[in-house]
């Protein structure tokens, strides 16, 4: 075996392929660059995380000795003398998950070098994420002089509280991140730095169109992490 | 899995080679460096040097146990104290610092023959992070109350209660070093991770990587996976302790006084504590397991016997280790039923850490074996850890631990099983890779005086330790007055081990002395000092420069561990020499062969 490993180089289907990916030598995933790899496992922690945070919500839920205030009557809106249920949050989901149809538009028009296009979808997503990050300050500000805080709240166990301003603060966190993240982004496409190959300020390495899709998959982890946290904070 | 998208760039996976970052000034080439090597030296002498705090730590906890009112300035709160910080520093900042973060950066590229980590700039950080995170919980010893005294594992409700010591911005600084600690572990992380996976060099496969790249790899999934729920712990109770919520905090009544927490559950801590708490046990094991296995076979120059069963033990290790949490909560009161699982599963991990010691004895069976430093090191390893991982066979057990708990033989058990075995390892892994790192041999007078003390004076601590859990001392007592039932020779065995203790931590003086001297008056060593396979070994320059490898990258014909090879023209050959070898898989038949 004087050869060194160096197995195939067309993907093949199924069970043979991924023992021949893993088997070969140089990298595992083989239409993966490094960032792409880099970001999924990345997204694996940070999913630990989350899970985390969602099973210590929902032990302290059931740990709790006081009843568990009813969220659908808390985040509820009175519009035009209407009296709606969770229509804040309705509508907010709705707008993070358009966001990831605009998010997935701009990663094909990136693939096809649109710069234009791509650009105008990364900013759209942004201006989503964006009125997303208000909205839910606007129900931060709503249960905050509704008398909702950390330690205590009007209706129940104080846990209620914790566990909303913890768990939306930290998942408003990496939207707000990921909004950052697309302006940067989007103005790197809009400048055309993938396609001359100009350096990061940082880290000396070439931009590439890739990050797009990178940015594109935090941002549909985001949206998904945000469905969960939908059906098991406020419709549980 | 093959990611499903393909972009017109997606075939361009293949960075030509690494655009690397090329260092103009003195600040960017050795103070923010993004080479992998300078990192690693970085990582590693922040992670001796806390350490080093650690030791003086555990010296002034024995000299209080052993001459009781000797020390004046060490009452109560400042035993709890150094408990406190003596473990977290050993655990965290030291042993995962300096495997993950000081091996895995020198030796990851080096071994899989790649320029430098896949994302120098994000790796710096990492670094930068961890010094940050280090920095923070030294500062806790200079706030009103000192660093806090809730003892290494931080359990609510006592850790945040008023009357433990540093409960004023002791406990607070802890956390938020912690949560840099994770933070700044994750960005290294990816990186050792993605090096593994995607940056290796032509004919380097997964299957031919040395196992101590196998064990750091697997060990840093493990970290990735299981730090999150030490990072979830630590922000709740930042916010328990801050913002008074009560995620951990029952009801109580503390100085007749009823405090204004309700409802939460300190099992649950204890949960996510451990869920982070046992894999962090393997996460240490594993990068030790791995060097372990390369300083056998290099210095008995012959092949690890079952590198399949090797690797597969550490991933099954790996995985194993994140159902067996709860065998350290037993007595906590959660559902007794939990205590049958845990046991099972606790227990079945055995199987496949004895696997890997049988090979390590049976590698070194009829081997050619080298008795220098790093061998030494080896040996003594293999002996602590199955002395260490017997006791945790009587503490996996339920009915068993439920009396040990909270002894004494849980501090030996620990301490030999993941204190001193893993130090062993690192100190042999020292001595085997400073050639390379400085070009220099260390003293090798200095280095069996400090291997015999040490591994001598370390059975001497924790051994008598078994007994004395045994006989029911209890941990994590200030002091133990007048306990009936407690003979005098308990006490006198506890002035024995302060003893010992002293001696093995003035020996720890005699290595970095060594280390510090042997950077310039060290016998020069030459590329390849141990005539080893692995590629670190094979670069044009030692110390290797940035980029690693000169012009052209290495290529991997064979496994990391032909030594010996009948017919060769010398007892090892390198991982990039081309020949006519046969493949690792059929030389065992071969050597049979030529063996009768």
């Amino acid at each position: 075996m004087s050869d060194p490993a160096v197995t195939h180089t067309d993907p093949q289907p199924g069970l043979t392929g991924f023992v021949s990916d893993w088997s070969s030598d140089k990298t595992a995933f083989k239409t993966a660059s490094w960032g792409k790899a880099m970001i999924w496992i990345f997204l694996l922690s940070d999913t630990f995380i989350f899970s985390c945070f969602l099973i210590a919500y929902m032990t302290v839920r059931m740990s709790t000795t006081e009843a568990w205030p009813n969220p659908s009557e808390v985040f509820a809106l009175e519009i035009g003398g209407v009296h709606m249920p969770l229509i804040l949050i309705a509508i907010m989901t709705f707008v993070l998950i358009s966001s990831s149809g605009t998010m997935a538009m701009a990663v094909n028009f990136g693939y096809r070098r649109d710069r234009v296009k791509t650009t105008v979808l990364m900013l759209l997503t942004a201006a989503l994420g964006a009125t997303f990050v208000g909205m839910q300050a606007f129900e931060w500000t709503k249960l905050i002089s509704e008398g909702v805080r950390p330690w205590e709240n009007p209706w129940g166990a104080p846990q209620f509280g914790s566990v909303f301003f913890m768990i939306t603060g930290f998942h408003g966190t990496h939207v707000t991140i990921g909004v950052i993240f697309l302006l940067l982004m989007a103005r790197k496409v809009w400048r055309g730095d993938f396609d001359t190959g100009k350096k990061g300020f940082f880290t000396s390495r070439k931009g590439r169109w890739e990050i797009v899709e990178i940015t594109g998959l935090y941002w549909h982890f985001v949206d998904l992490v945000w469905v969960f946290i939908f059906a098991l904070f406020y419709l549980w | 899995m093959v990611d499903a998208t393909h972009g017109p760039d997606a075939h361009a996976a293949e960075f030509p080679d690494v655009e690397l970052y090329h260092p103009r000034s003195w600040w960017t080439r050795y103070v923010f460096s993004q080479d992998a090597k300078v990192i690693a030296i970085q990582y590693a002498s922040t992670a001796l040097a806390i350490g080093m705090l650690a030791l003086v730590l555990s010296w002034l906890m024995r000299m209080q146990l052993a001459f009781p009112g000797f020390l004046t300035f060490i009452d109560a709160a400042a035993y709890y104290q150094f408990i406190t910080m003596h473990g977290m520093i050993m655990v965290i900042y030291l042993i995962t610092a300096l495997f993950l973060g000081g091996f895995g950066n020198y030796l990851i590229p080096l071994m899989l023959g790649a320029r430098d980590m896949v994302f120098p700039y994000v790796n710096m950080l990492s670094y930068w992070t961890y010094l940050l995170a280090v920095l923070v919980l030294v500062a806790s010893w200079f706030t009103p109350g000192g660093p806090t005294g809730a003892g290494w594992t931080l359990y609510p409700p006592q850790a945040i209660l008023s009357n433990t010591p540093g409960q004023e911005s002791g406990i607070v600084l802890m956390l938020v070093s912690l949560i840099l600690f994770v933070i700044g572990f994750t960005m290294g992380g990816l990186n050792y991770i993605v090096t593994v996976l995607q940056g290796r060099t032509r004919g380097m496969t997964l299957m031919r990587m040395p196992l101590t790249v196998w064990g750091i790899f697997i060990a840093t999934v493990m970290a990735m996976l299981a730090f999150p729920a030490l990072f979830v712990a630590c922000v709740m109770m930042l916010f328990d302790k801050l913002l008074g919520t009560s995620f951990f905090m029952p009801a109580l009544v503390e100085m007749g006084e009823l405090l204004p927490h309700d409802g939460g559950s300190p099992i649950l801590f204890q949960h996510l504590f451990w869920f982070f708490g046992h894999p962090e046990v393997y996460i240490v094991a594993l990068p030790a397991f791995g060097i372990v296995s390369d300083l056998i076979s290099t210095h008995a120059r012959k092949n690890i016997f079952g590198y399949r069963m090797m690797v597969w033990a550490i991933v099954i290790i790996g995985a194993l280790s994140f159902v067996v949490w709860a065998h350290h909560m037993y007595v906590s009161g959660m559902n007794p039923y939990f205590g049958f699982f845990f046991a099972v599963t606790t227990l079945i991990i055995a199987v496949p850490t004895a696997i890997k010691v049988y090979n390590w004895v049976l590698t070194l069976w009829r081997g050619d074996i080298h008795l220098n430093p790093p061998m030494l090191f080896a040996l003594a390893f293999i002996v602590t850890f199955v002395n260490g991982g017997l006791t945790g066979l009587f503490l996996g057990n339920v009915v068993v631990d439920v009396p040990l708990s909270d002894t004494m033989f849980v501090v030996a058990h620990f301490h030999m099983v993941m204190g001193v075995a893993p130090i062993l390892v690192i100190f042999g892994a020292i001595y085997h890779w400073y050639p390379k790192i400085t070009g220099r041999m260390l003293d090798n007078t200095l280095a069996h005086l400090h291997f015999w003390v040490t591994f001598l004076g370390a059975y001497l601590i924790f051994f008598p330790m078994h007994y004395l859990g045994i006989m029911g001392v209890p941990r994590r007592y200030f002091e133990s007055g007048d306990i009936s039932f407690q003979p005098p020779s308990a006490h006198d065995l506890n002035i024995f081990i302060t003893v010992m203790a002293l001696i093995v931590g003035a020996a720890q003086l005699v290595f970095v002395f060594n280390l510090i001297w042997s950077i310039r008056h060290g016998k020069p060593s030459g590329g390849n000092p141990w005539r080893a396979t692995t590629l670190e070994w094979q670069t044009p320059e030692t110390p290797p420069v940035h980029g690693n490898f000169g012009r052209e990258l290495p290529v991997v014909y064979r496994w990391a561990y032909d030594y010996s090879v009948p017919g060769a023209a010398e007892d090892f050959i390198p991982q990039n020499q081309p020949g006519t070898n046969p493949p690792h898989s059929e030389a065992p038949k071969k050597r049979r062969g030529a063996k009768s």
